[in-house]
């Protein structure tokens, strides 16, 4: 990658899965070992195996990211090593672990499951591998819970490796409403930026006219979660109330940012008596308080559109992920369908991470 | 100049009596059903009677109605059946200038396509009106007749802002304003889109034109980039869209110019992203809008216009 950039890769969409739900077991208090024994995982939608959407590929993983020693792909550690740290010369990555902990109906179930997960994720990936960081991942339709997580990590040896706080980006309610402020108000008080993640269930449609037919039709949707919680939170005063808190998109695209900040100025300069808790327009709080991940890449027609977008969105608020070892996975540099331009190049594939989440050029030896 | 978007409040259902039959005169009366008014928009946010703007040579009168509010389908036939009669007596006789958009009750396809029979010999209607939001994406296979019923007699598909309710606006539930229900329009009509292109409902008619009625216009490329992408990656969970969807999209879909969402200094910029100056229709309005031969893309798009 030396061509590419001089310092290493920051990758800030990583997802690292366990090898088998008796991995996390250890990590589990009886009572909810029994627990999912006797009654399973509920969550909301119907299938206990599975997605209603089938993926593109199974697990939605790059057909060869299955690690040669077994498990599902995204379990090995040495694997991610050889496939994606050391070719791609990453400094660091942030991981998301996708784990269906957050998304259970029963929310003390889920909260065990996320406790399981981050401890699992500090003991097995933090400790071993000095590239990586996490997020915290969280029971997020519950707010206080969440909040209660994010409190005992930060409280945990392993604390430093963590280095946001995580929701899916499919809630059950918009995500600027009361419920959720308990972890903005954590992610303030840890000084964690708060990291939104393509996928979840949170039950309603992902069209307002209902369920679309095709997978393709829920991957391109996500991109409209995205905007519906960006709406959410900027005219939910959210921004104003919590002067701290820092949005990362993730895998939700990017191109689709100008517009919406357009189109939430005109009907704020229209409508603004509405909400009169909010004392700027929506463009300032969304390009004050919102980064995005690229991947997936938009890839327009003529490529210097692309380039035009990311300067619509500002240099300072992209950060590169590829999404690993998922199927839609952007490489550094085929993915792009323009080579980025110096100056920016060194933010959007480090600079950038590098000082949101506050970490250092290079991992510790 | 053409407007596509002359908006009409609806009547108060007492103005419709003439145009419903007996039972139905009786059964409105009867049950105290006064207005067909949409809670989507603020209240009488919508002009009773709108003159054209000075320079208008024709109009596409919109009567502005929350006809899919109703859960009885022959109720709401009724009164969209009603609701044409008005528009056709109380607009188009009474003024040269003005063309139709026909209402109907999307709660049933059935009765959406009996209603486009029973109209569509008036060539002054152009369109068909369908929101934004139903009970089932406007691509998916049992709406195709309605589809049909359009391209058989050379109407556009007009999809309107607001409609039925029962689903949140956004897909992770209910906004608390007004102003975040408007926003989050703009992501029903993506929606809308992409159930369109995906499902095959625009190629199936290479001629029918969807017109995207105040839907904003700003929003269509990021869209059309990633409908592209993803059909490149998954393109065989439908295998009968054999082109880039940006290519169908251009082909059949136009958006009426208000609201543009972005702001004057952008308009070069998002012209060229949006790839076609021709899928642009004037509406009247105040503020600045692009220049583009509207006129021209009028007609190439309401075939009735052509006439």
């Amino acid at each position: 990658m030396a061509t590419l950039i001089a310092t290493g890769l920051v990758d800030c969409d990583v997802h690292n899965h366990p090898a088998s739900d008796a991995r996390l077991r250890p990590y589990l208090p009886e009572r909810w070992r029994r627990h999912l024994e006797r009654f399973g995982a509920r969550t909301r939608h119907g299938l206990a195996q599975g997605f209603p959407y089938p993926k593109a590929t199974p697990g939605a993983a790059r057909v060869d990211a299955w690690p040669p020693g077994g498990g599902p792909p995204g379990s090995s550690l040495s694997f991610l090593r050889e496939q994606l740290l050391d070719p791609l010369g990453v400094s660091f990555a942030v991981l998301n672990c996708l784990h269906a902990g957050s998304s259970q109906l029963d929310p003390e179930l889920g909260a065990a499951v996320c406790r399981a997960v981050n401890d699992w994720q500090a003991a097995e990936w933090l400790e071993l591998e000095p590239r990586l960081r996490a997020s915290i991942v969280l029971p997020y339709d519950d707010g206080p819970l969440s909040a209660a997580e994010i409190d005992r990590v930060r409280g945990t040896a392993g604390a430093a490796g963590f280095v946001q706080a995580l929701m899916l980006v499919r809630t059950v309610e918009p995500a600027g409403r009361r419920r959720y402020w308990p972890i903005y108000e954590a992610c303030e008080r840890h000084g964690l930026p708060l990291g939104i993640h393509f996928g979840g269930y949170g039950g309603h449609p992902i069209s307002s006219s209902g369920w679309p037919s095709f997978y393709l039709e829920d991957h391109t949707g996500m991109a409209m979660a995205f905007q519906a919680q960006l709406v959410s939170l900027v005219l939910e005063g959210v921004f104003e109330r919590f002067p701290g808190l820092r949005v990362v998109c993730i895998e939700g695209g990017v191109a689709w940012l100008p517009a919406l900040a357009w189109r939430l100025d005109r009907l704020y300069d229209e409508l603004r008596d509405e909400v009169p808790e909010l004392l700027r327009r929506p463009s300032e709080y969304l390009r004050e308080h919102v980064w995005m991940t690229t991947q997936p890449v938009d890839e327009p027609e003529r490529p210097e559109h692309l380039l035009q977008v990311f300067e619509r969105i500002g240099r300072d608020r992209l950060l590169f992920a590829t999404d690993y070892p998922h199927w839609d996975y952007d490489d550094p540099v085929r993915a792009f369908p323009t080579p980025l331009p110096a100056g920016l190049r060194e933010r959007v594939y480090a600079g950038n991470a590098l000082a949101l989440y506050g970490l250092p050029e290079r991992p510790a030896p | 100049m053409i407007d596509c978007d002359l908006s009409v409040a609806a009547p108060p259902v007492s103005a419709l009596r003439d145009h419903l039959d007996a039972y139905w005169r009786d059964s409105v009366t009867e049950r105290g059903l006064r207005s067909l008014e949409p809670s989507y928009e603020p209240p009488a946010g919508v002009p009773r009677r709108p003159e054209p703007e000075p320079g208008t040579t024709l109009a596409v009168v919109r009567p502005v109605s929350a006809i899919e509010a109703l859960h009885a389908e022959d109720l709401a036939a009724a009164l969209a059946g009603a609701l044409n009669d008005w528009v056709r007596v109380e607009w188009l006789d009474r003024d040269p200038r003005l063309r139709g958009s026909i209402t109907v009750a999307p709660q049933s396809p059935e009765r959406a396509v009996s209603e486009i029979e029973r109209v569509a010999g008036d060539h002054r209607f152009v369109q068909v009106l369908l929101p934004v939001r139903g009970e089932h994406l406007l691509g998916r296979r049992l709406l195709w007749p309605v589809h049909d019923a359009c391209a058989r007699h050379g109407l556009a598909v007009a999809v309107r802002p607001g409609g039925n309710v029962g689903n949140a606006i956004t897909p992770v539930g209910w906004p608390s304003h007004l102003v975040e229900d408007l926003a989050s329009q703009g992501q029903a009509y993506q929606s809308q889109v992409a159930s369109l292109v995906l499902e095959g409902a625009l190629d199936r008619h290479p001629d029918l034109r969807v017109v995207l009625v105040g839907s904003g216009v700003t929003w269509l490329p990021a869209l059309t980039w990633r409908l592209d992408k993803n059909w490149k990656g998954v393109r065989r969970e439908v295998p009968w869209v054999d082109r880039p969807p940006s290519e169908s999209l251009r082909r059949g879909v136009r958006m009426t110019v208000r609201p543009f969402d972005a702001p004057p200094e952008a308009f070069v910029e998002v012209l060229a992203h949006l790839g076609s100056e021709r899928m642009l229709l004037y509406a009247g309005g105040d503020g600045p809008v692009p220049a583009v031969d509207y006129d021209e893309n009028a007609r190439q798009t309401y075939a009735r216009l052509r006439d």
